[in-house]
């Protein structure tokens, strides 16, 4: 019992860890919020990319790696697993919370909302944004352009 | 290596140098597309086959056994080691050329790792499950800009058939009995049929197809490409920044 209540808080003090650990080329939300901290076991953090090809993949680990050193945490190993392969819906609700206040329209199934106005009357502009993970967007109403975290 | 070291090692070792090769052609058009929103996902495009040559090169590094990485595999390597396909050596020509390249390459990429996805090696499966997500994008920016070219102007439907004309010879390899993957022909062909209908545009004639890209048998374009692609790990052997 005392065993499994150590365990349980180490993965939640990792978790808080990392929670302020913020994803490098969108640094309103945590690795955590982007969920790519796939699990967290008594000597392992488990991670996943996001995109095979995004260059944040780098930065993160080393972050990550920072974050853990700093809080003591030395021995705890980083680990990289591709299955499955990371999907937008693990990005959590106050993730999405915190790219709509940063500007970004979160990864909605629906028709994007204009993260200045609200407007749903957008289009997209090109599928492929400013880094692999967004889309360039256009609000019709507002007129202004917008970046959209694709479903993916 | 072993029988089954040997024949993993070839199979990732082709999976990889064709993500390589196309990135490495695509990331030339930074800063040169015709638009930006085009020069952003040409980027990108390359950018995801880069990381998917980084995972497959990784395989085929550790199923070869000989202390090489990835990087040794992608920097360290002569021309006539590479097993990609002709028809991602390809030089971009202009922007239709470099479409064409993309619709007839990324449709057959779609279906071969979808196949993969299955595959009983989970390391490889793997990587193509998370490369099948990338590489249905990349399907549908290169299906949509054949038919918007060669829908287009007059112009432009010339580029796009003269484009596709250049790069159909180098079609048949990926097919190829022993090293391509001929079961995938019948469907790569109906959606390549169905993009060329779409776009206003005729299927070129049969013709022979050229190969050899799998043996190490390329063209003169994949040197030069080397060159580039290589400079620095050949002029300052193991630099690190």
């Amino acid at each position: 019992m005392v065993a499994a209540a150590k365990s349980v808080s180490l993965k939640d003090r990792v978790f808080e860890i990392l929670s302020h650990v913020p994803d490098p080329e969108i640094p309103c939300i945590s690795v955590v919020d982007l969920g790519i901290v796939r699990d967290v076991t008594d000597d392992t953090v488990t991670i996943t990319p996001t995109y095979t090809g995004c260059p944040a993949t780098l930065t993160i680990e080393t972050d990550i790696r920072t974050a853990l050193d700093r809080a003591g945490l030395k021995t705890m190993k980083l680990a990289t697993v591709l299955s499955p392969p990371w999907t937008t819906d693990w990005i959590t609700e106050e993730g999405h919370r915190k790219l709509h206040a940063y500007g970004i329209a979160p990864p909605t199934r629906s028709v994007p909302q204009c993260p200045r106005c609200g407007s749903s009357h957008t289009e997209e502009i090109s599928r492929f944004g400013s880094t692999p993970c967004k889309s360039l967007n256009r609000c019709l109403d507002c007129r202004e352009p917008f970046d959209r975290f694709k479903c993916h | 290596m072993t029988d089954m070291g040997n024949e993993r090692f070839h199979h990732a070792i082709r999976l990889g140098d064709d993500a390589l090769i196309l990135g490495q052609r695509l990331s030339e058009w930074c800063g040169h597309a015709p638009m930006l929103e085009v020069d952003l996902s040409l980027a990108n495009i390359g950018l995801d086959l880069i990381g998917q040559a980084t995972h497959f090169l990784g395989v085929a590094a550790e199923a070869e056994g000989k202390g090489r990485d990835a990087d040794a595999l992608a920097f360290r390597r002569d021309v006539l080691d590479f097993h990609n396909c002709l028809l991602v050596e390809q030089p971009n020509g202009d922007f239709a050329q470099t479409i064409a390249r993309q619709v007839l390459f990324s449709n057959w990429h779609e279906l071969l790792l979808r196949e993969i996805c299955d595959a009983p090696d989970q390391q490889l499966s793997a990587i193509a499950q998370k490369g099948v997500k990338e590489v249905t994008y990349h399907v549908r920016f290169a299906n949509e800009w054949t038919v918007r070219l060669g829908d287009g102007t007059e112009e432009s439907r010339l580029r796009m058939i003269a484009g596709i004309d250049w790069m159909w010879r180098f079609v048949d390899e990926l097919f190829d009995p022993t090293d391509g993957a001929p079961s995938l022909r019948s469907e790569w062909d109906a959606r390549i049929a169905k993009v060329l209908s779409e776009a206003g545009l005729e299927q070129p004639k049969p013709r022979r197809g050229v190969k050899g890209g799998r043996n190490g048998h390329h063209s003169e374009h994949l040197g030069h490409l080397l060159s580039e692609m290589q400079f620095l790990q050949r002029a300052y052997p193991d630099a690190r920044w």
